[in-house]
């Protein structure tokens, strides 16, 4: 504990980098999130018919097909072989998201992501316990579990309560109660558990941390040394959890966060008012040295501390 | 109970069968009400007809992803995605409803053209033989034509008209000298397009409405030999039977030169006259 870490969350970023430093990465992504939504909102709203579909198949310029390779997936291990299309459009892809990061898909484009992270700020404005927290591992049980099924009933199982094409379908084609699911991930968040969907629950979200496990684009805590132990970005992190061994790592760990669960969002990076983290590809090895313990610096809790 | 015995000798597999099976089980109630929502989601509703070159319904859900591309390539603006809560259908699966805007047969089939996944079968190229639903005369008290008027709209709209629907003369029984023609639909032409109900000028509900075909058609009796239309015989070939003529070298006694029968019959069974 040092004496930035009681500032607010973000203060030291603002003052030491400016509005836009300290922002940076947020405004993009949701710049990203708007950009992606509206190119299919051309088509409905003002007729303009770039991209159709929705995020779970869609035609770009009536060349491009792209499918949600998840839901690819549910469709052949519940029987039925798509056709060359949609085959085509789930390897793009899942190429894309294999190749530069499999969980940016839930930070940069993914709707319901402005939905937690809502919940999460108000969440946090709000000072409330964290609540239930799931383990870990609980999604990739989810993710067992929707192919279970999906064999089992033969359907494109999670298609059936997927908050997120629920809400992008329900703007692009009309909703229904769609939105009922879509508060209810919001409470849930909310009330119930901290960061509990995206991270603990969505199968969609476990699926592309598995295919993005490899991934090239990668956060790195190079300039570990200089942390000052305010914990701004455990507080912002929606998955604080692959901080820790980047930042905390000795002269010899890497200081890239290589867990699948990192979703790319460049939260860190914003918050960070000594400039610890940034962009960087997964086989760079520039030497990245611990920070130096003694007797007036002490390492914190690991774990604990966040 | 000391307290060594509730020390686990090995706590990090403690934690993981722990996690494992709390994991599991949760996992189980979790799929079980998935299972059972998806079960009870995938009842289409019958007023629900799904795009031309639908696989069958158990395989649809399977198929479509339930992008929006066949709504969006569809001209007439027949096709729409379900939405929850408000169309029976499953969340995000197309479907029309012919009394609203029926389907109008595309020559080129575009919302099939339009499926990446083949939910709506490529194999189907002719509208013609696309099989949505099947009209059916549900209301013969109300239809205008079963009470004896001459209506005829669903006949006159019908794409394959004199194929799908003809109408068929019949004796007005009520007023004694009048005809009644009744529109009788023919589900080898019939595609289920849903203009004839869409059409229909009662208010309301239509006389005629397109079903799907699990609710409009029954099973053919398949041990019921229709020898109207099959022209096969019961047995592969013509059996040559010995013929009984009267005369010599035939067993039957009343005739003559005949002989004794080899075959006799029990005793008693005779009383029907066989052979007397």
């Amino acid at each position: 504990m040092t004496v930035s870490t009681h500032l607010p969350v973000g203060a030291e970023a603002i003052r030491d980098k400016g509005y836009w430093l300290a922002y940076r990465f947020l405004i993009l992504r949701r710049l990203s999130q708007v950009f992606f939504l509206s190119l299919f909102l051309l088509g409905p709203w003002f007729g303009i018919w770039w991209v159709k579909g929705n995020l779970s198949g869609s035609l770009t310029f009536n060349v491009l097909p792209l499918t949600d390779p998840f839901i690819a997936l549910q469709g052949i291990v519940a029987g039925h072989w798509p056709e060359m299309t949609a085959l085509i459009g789930a390897l793009i892809v899942g190429a894309v998201y294999a190749l530069i990061g499999g969980r940016l898909y839930c930070s940069w484009v993914c709707p319901i992501n402005p939905v937690t992270d809502a919940a999460s700020w108000l969440h946090r404005k709000l000072d409330l316990p964290k609540g239930w927290q799931p383990k870990r591992g609980t999604k990739y049980f989810m993710l067992a579990m929707v192919l279970g099924v999906s064999v089992l009933t033969g359907t494109v199982a999670w298609e059936f309560v997927n908050p997120i094409s629920m809400l992008h379908r329900g703007l692009i084609f009309g909703a229904g109660f769609a939105w009922a699911l879509v508060i209810g991930v919001f409470v849930f968040d909310l009330l119930l558990a901290r960061r509990g969907w995206c991270g603990h629950l969505c199968p969609v979200g476990a699926f592309y941390g598995l295919l993005g496990n490899k991934s090239l684009l990668r956060v790195t805590a190079q300039k570990r040394a200089a942390c000052d132990d305010c914990m701004d970005c455990f507080a912002v992190c929606p998955e604080m959890q692959v901080i820790t061994p980047a930042l905390r790592g000795k002269d010899a760990d890497t200081p890239l966060i290589l867990s699948p669960d990192c979703t790319n969002c460049g939260r860190c990076i914003d918050i960070c008012s000594v400039n610890v983290f940034h962009f960087t590809h997964r086989f760079d090895e520039t030497p990245a040295p611990g920070r130096v313990r003694d007797r007036t610096n002490p390492a914190p809790k690991v774990g604990k501390a966040a | 109970m000391s307290a060594t015995l509730t020390q686990p000798k090995n706590p990090a597999r403690r934690r993981f069968l722990q996690d494992a099976a709390r994991g599991t089980a949760g996992c189980a109630v979790a799929g079980m009400s998935l299972a059972w929502f998806v079960q009870d989601a995938r009842a289409l509703p019958d007023r629900a007809i799904r795009p031309p070159g639908a696989l069958p319904e158990e395989d649809f859900l399977a198929a479509c992803i339930r992008c929006g591309l066949c709504v969006r390539d569809c001209p007439y603006d027949t096709l729409v995605l379900a939405e929850l809560g408000v169309d029976g259908a499953a969340t995000g699966t197309p479907f029309f409803t012919a009394r609203d805007i029926p389907c109008e047969m595309c020559e080129d089939i575009p919302c099939v053209a339009a499926c990446p996944t083949g939910a709506l079968d490529k194999e189907l190229t002719n509208i013609d033989d696309s099989r949505m639903g099947l009209a059916v005369l549900i209301d013969q008290e109300n239809c205008l034509n079963a009470l004896g008027l001459r209506c005829d709209v669903c006949y006159r709209v019908c794409p394959a008209i004199d194929e799908a629907i003809t109408l068929e003369r019949r004796h007005n029984e009520r007023s004694g000298h009048h005809a009644i023609f009744m529109p009788v639909v023919h589900s080898d032409h019939c595609t289920g397009c849903g203009k004839c109900e869409k059409s229909c000028v009662l208010p309301g509900e239509a006389a005629i409405k397109v079903l799907p075909i699990r609710v409009a058609q029954a099973d053919q009796a398949e041990h019921y030999k229709r020898s109207w239309e099959e022209n096969t015989p019961l047995v592969d070939e013509i059996i040559d039977l010995p013929d009984r003529l009267p005369g010599t070298g035939t067993d039957n006694l009343a005739a003559p030169g005949g002989f004794e029968p080899t075959f006799k019959l029990p005793q008693g069974a005779t009383t029907g006259g066989i052979g007397q």
